[in-house]
């Protein structure tokens, strides 16, 4: 029997992943080709809001086009939104209908406009030049302000304003009235800067119909492929789930933008049917900068009350979010559940209230990327409370340290709805204080200052929700779907394992993480554990991987079904040696007689189970393989202190990242050299929301950063080497005690970073810099506080 | 990318009769432009004619002169221990161009007969007072570069050599686009016996300049204090949305602040 021990939890197991990815011998989405396969290029709107008629009689004569489709021939259902949300007047949001293909209006630069089909890539996009397309502009909606006022009309005719929902959370009464009798009151404004996803793998799509038995499959690049089974097949196309298969295979990156059923994917399902052939679909690089679900872009004003002593007592939030043109699979639920029900952090502040008016505009949809709505509260909240500190003369540890819930008051209700379980960030802020040699600061500032630079330190203290669920309770949110997950635990003849689970890595390292959970608890090595997800024919249910899920609810979904595997074994063993199932026990995956020296591996077991000869056929069926799903009961909050140090030269405002330190409680840590992985991409994320990158509109709608020319992707020197570290409380409610890690570093670092820059600049008087703080604006501040002097 | 024919001729007249033969083909130098905008059906050619066998990589140098092969690529400008030690400036600029897939193709004649405004040799060109040799003719640097992608080269004319002569000393100071790490603001300074010349690649709305402001004062007084108080005007500079002209104006003069430590 091989020793589990040192590839069960806590080990730090290498990738078992990563030799196939480093070999290049993954299977990716575009590596797939099927037998007599076409190619397909999506021609796409130039303009941001038009009406269109295009001619494609000379593009359907072209060399090697097979077919061309537009709007009218694709007669299926609307692309839906998976999560409803009602506007505090009781009205459900305004969803304006989105065919996959545009009809006869565009509404954003990138919307599909015709499908050219052909032999060769190279064939349709020949034959798309020759498609004449007729333009009519009509006023462009970018700015939500102007948005909000219909000042240039709407960008969906069939509604009547361009609000989604204008929906609510909290007390509003309690917080104007805390509002009206605090000492203090900092005020701010802040924008959530809209980001592109930018996953390493592009989007691509196969759509294969075989006419023989009616069976459809998508290849796609997806994280989670039974949700877009169901979005696709039972919203869109109306195919039932037992004739059409979806398959992720591996999934280069995905960061949110891979969960959204995209119009892609249905077009080269539906399209394989109608032209009988395989229909590939890969995105080039530029194109997904226009078709992939963008981040973010939130405006927010916030007010803080505060006491004399700086106590928390009210925070008041109005944001405008944007939707973009169309709503996005999960757009609703970013800026409502998973934004403001965050708003208390880690603080006791009693009133909370929050009012968001979700904005479509003439831009590409938005929708969840990384942190997904908690990096947006985590952002305004971290802000506001470094401001309010300044403004009032206490330290920006002092601060938070007075206002944090404390170790004793979990669980702890906020008034925003969530329960938190278990935190401690008073120990997360003071090892990361250490880690960051806070007491150093001033030494280090003090050099800086000899070299005419600026230097800053800036905090957050955030905290974050994961493995949303459980399904009753969003359900009564909006949420069309349930939130659990599947796995299935199949132990082979001879012992080996393998796990089917519904959850879907596409970067994340989950043949590893959960081959050690197999590992620890059934006491065999990972070698011995395979790790199958990613197709809906094979894995018995899922709902993928989003919002740092995979672990808390994926993981636990393996290890109920891996207790079902034990429970039963147990009896085999009891059976086999003529004992009582209740006095078998596992250790070190043999399960053993108590207080005897007899006992059965795990193997002798699983081959008793699959050659029944001697078996317990009245009680057990033979077998061992077993399913189970787990919805779970709360959330996991994880949280932690992220400290960024930087030193600005003021003659270009160029800012340049000191130190970054993240001292995270993401609970129960599988393994560690994951864990740490997963926070360094993250902070990559967060730097670079922070300091560089910017998804900007010109005022006609056109994408201005639409390239890595423009669009400032962070690159390794624009960091320095991460301190990660950990200070763990377990969640309370699953037995691993895990919280989840995926999410952290992109929610808690954009505050820490640009409090740094604002605590830099403060000597001069500046108060605030928007993000990203990219060397101009930061040139302009010094600029402006000089003149005002 | 549309259809095209590819030639890698060995020798400089046959690419030369190689491109006259159709009507729309195009020297490829490297290729790192070139071959993005091809890709993404940007431009488009029926021919690419390649210079890769042309026998255009070399660098020589004497006590006075650099003589570098068109063909050159950065990478090799960048670790010549010639350059290096006859002017360093030079090699530093060439290993600061792209990444390190960049510098081993793209090439210092590509750069400078596609005249990207912010691209790095056309400063080193124009402040060196170099020569730019083709198979017709010698261009000044002062009649080489015509604005923006512009350059004084004829149809089916191809840089062979660029000469540069070994001045006292010479700095390249680069403010890189956060994005594309091209120049936001590149400076280019060189102190000759007859003078200071200062080149300024990133930030002219003509591409690559002179700026005379910095000359004129660093002429009469090359001190470390001499650019303090200097404005620049922005009147003919770049504004996009990485930086306004009146930011691109600041970085020339703390650019060319910094370079002034490296003259003195």
């Amino acid at each position: 029997m091989p020793d589990g021990g040192s590839t069960g939890i806590g080990a730090s197991v290498k990738r078992k992943e990563d030799y196939r990815f480093l070999v290049g011998q993954g299977n990716y989405t575009d590596d797939i080709n099927r037998p007599n396969q076409t190619y397909t290029y999506m021609l796409r709107s130039s303009s941001a809001h038009a009406k269109f008629s295009l001619d494609i009689t000379k593009a359907s004569e072209a060399d090697g086009v097979v077919k061309i489709f537009v709007g009218t021939d694709m007669d299926v259902g609307s692309i839906p939104c998976g999560w409803q949300v009602d506007s505090k007047d009781g009205t459900p949001m305004r969803e304006p209908a989105h065919p996959p293909i545009a009809k006869d209006k565009v509404r954003y630069v990138g919307e599909i406009i015709a499908v050219i089909i052909a032999e060769t890539l190279e064939d349709a996009k020949n034959a798309a030049e020759l498609i004449d397309v007729n333009y009519e502009d009509i006023p462009v909606i970018i700015d939500m302000q102007e948005a909000l006022n219909n000042a240039n009309g709407l960008v969906h005719d069939e509604i009547e304003s361009n609000v989604c929902y204008d929906w609510e959370i909290g007390d509003s009464e309690a917080v104007d009235k805390a509002i009206s009798e605090a000492a203090h009151i900092t005020t701010l404004d802040v924008r959530n800067n809209r980001l592109i996803p930018n996953a390493m793998e592009t989007r691509s799509a196969i759509g294969d119909y075989e006419h023989s038995t009616g069976q459809y499959t998508l290849y796609t690049t997806s994280q989670n492929p039974h949700v877009i089974r169901l979005l696709m097949g039972a919203f869109v196309l109306g195919l039932p789930e037992h004739k059409l298969r979806v398959i992720a295979p591996d999934v280069g990156g995905g960061f949110g933008s891979k969960i959204f059923h995209y119009a892609e994917e249905s077009i080269v399902t539906w399209a394989s049917n109608q032209i009988r052939r395989p229909v590939k679909w890969t995105s080039d690089r530029s194109e997904a900068f226009i078709s992939d679900a963008h981040g973010r872009d939130h405006v927010t004003s916030v007010k803080l009350a505060l006491d004399k002593d700086g106590k928390f007592l009210a925070l008041k939030v109005d944001t405008l979010a944007n939707m973009g043109a169309y709503l996005s699979t999960f757009a609703s639920s970013v800026p409502t559940y998973l934004y403001a029900t965050l708003l208390a952090g880690t603080y006791t502040t009693p009133a909370i209230h929050c009012n968001v008016k979700s904005i479509f505009t003439n831009t590409v949809p938005v929708d969840a990327y990384r942190g997904a709505g908690r990096p947006e509260a985590t952002y305004l909240i971290e802000r506001i409370v470094d401001k309010a500190a300044r403004e009032m003369g206490i330290s920006q540890v002092d601060i938070r340290r007075k206002n944090f819930i404390p170790v004793d008051a979990f669980p702890y209700q906020t008034p925003v709805a969530l329960q938190y379980d278990s935190g401690n960030y008073n120990a997360t802020l003071d090892a990361a204080l250490k880690k960051a040699d806070y007491d150093g600061f001033e030494a280090r500032k003090a050099a800086s200052a000899k070299k005419g630079m600026l230097r800053g330190i800036g905090f957050s203290t955030y905290l974050e929700a994961c493995g949303i669920a459980p399904s009753a309770v969003v359900g009564s949110l909006g949420a069309r779907a349930g939130l659990f997950e599947c796995a299935e635990v199949r132990v082979h003849p001879t012992g080996s394992v393998t796990v089917f689970t519904g959850s879907h890595s596409h970067g994340q390292g989950h043949e590893t993480t959960f081959a050690q959970l197999v590992s620890e608890k059934l006491g065999i090595s990972t070698d011995m554990v395979e790790i199958s997800h990613g197709d809906t024919n094979n894995i018995p249910f899922g709902m993928g991987t989003y919002g740092s899920r995979s672990l808390a609810v994926g993981g636990e979904a393996i290890v109920k079904a891996m207790d079902k595997v034990i429970a039963k074994a147990k009896k085999i063993a009891a059976h086999i040696m003529e004992a009582s199932a209740d006095d078998i026990e596992l250790n070190n995956g043999n399960f053993e007689i108590a207080g005897t020296d007899k006992s059965m591996s795990l193997a002798d077991i699983s081959l008793a189970a699959y050659v029944p000869h001697n078996y317990p056929h009245e009680e057990l069926e033979p077998g061992l393989d077993e399913k189970a799903f787990y919805d779970p009961l709360n959330f996991t909050y994880p949280g932690g202190c992220h400290i960024c140090e930087v030193e600005i030269n003021p003659n270009t405002g160029e800012v340049k990242v000191e130190g970054m330190t993240a001292v995270d409680d993401v609970g129960k840590v599988i393994n560690p050299m994951i864990v740490e992985g997963q926070i360094h991409g993250g902070l990559a994320q967060g730097i670079g929301q922070a300091l560089l990158e910017n998804a900007a509109y010109d005022s006609n709608g056109q994408l201005l950063s639409g390239s890595y020319m423009d669009y400032a992707m962070p690159r390794a020197d624009n960091f320095v080497d991460f301190k990660v570290g950990n200070e763990v409380t377990l969640c309370t409610h699953n037995s691993l005690g895990v919280k989840g890690c995926g999410e952290v570093g992109a929610i808690g670092s954009p505050p820490a970073v640009i409090n740094a820059v604002v605590d830099a600049l403060s000597e001069l008087g500046v108060d605030d810099i928007s993000m990203p703080a990219t060397s101009e604006k930061v040139w302009s501040a010094i600029n402006n506080a000089k003149n005002k002097n | 990318m549309y259809d095209l024919q590819y030639s890698k001729p060995s020798s400089v007249n046959d690419a030369v009769a190689e491109i006259k033969k159709s009507s729309d083909a195009k020297f490829l130098a490297g290729g790192m432009t070139m071959i993005p905008t091809l890709k993404a059906r940007l431009s488009s050619a029926d021919m690419l004619v390649d210079l890769k066998g042309s026998n255009l990589s070399y660098i020589s140098v004497s006590s006075s002169e650099i003589s570098i092969g068109s063909m050159t690529r950065h990478c090799d400008v960048a670790s010549s221990s010639d350059i290096k030690g006859s002017l360093p400036a030079l090699a530093k600029l060439a290993g600061g161009i792209g990444d390190h897939m960049v510098r081993s193709c793209g090439t210092i004649g590509g750069s400078l007969a596609n005249n990207d405004p912010a691209a790095c040799y056309p400063s080193a060109v124009l402040a060196l007072g170099a020569t730019v040799v083709t198979n017709e003719r010698s261009l000044k640097a002062d009649d080489f570069f015509e604005g923006m992608f512009e350059t004084a080269l004829n149809e089916d004319e191809v840089i062979t050599e660029v000469k540069f002569s070994i001045p006292e000393k010479a700095t390249y100071i680069k403010f890189p686009n956060p994005a594309s790490r091209y120049a936001m603001v590149g400076v280019f300074m060189v102190k000759k016996s007859d003078g200071i010349s200062v080149a300024v690649t990133g930030a002219g709305e003509n591409g690559v300049f002179r700026c005379e402001e910095i000359e004129n004062v660093l002429n009469l007084n090359l001190a470390l204090d001499a650019l303090n108080n200097i404005q620049i005007s922005h009147d003919d500079l770049t504004s996009d949305m990485h930086a306004s002209a009146a930011y691109r104006a600041n970085l020339i003069r703390e650019m060319a602040k910094q370079g002034l430590k490296d003259l003195i």
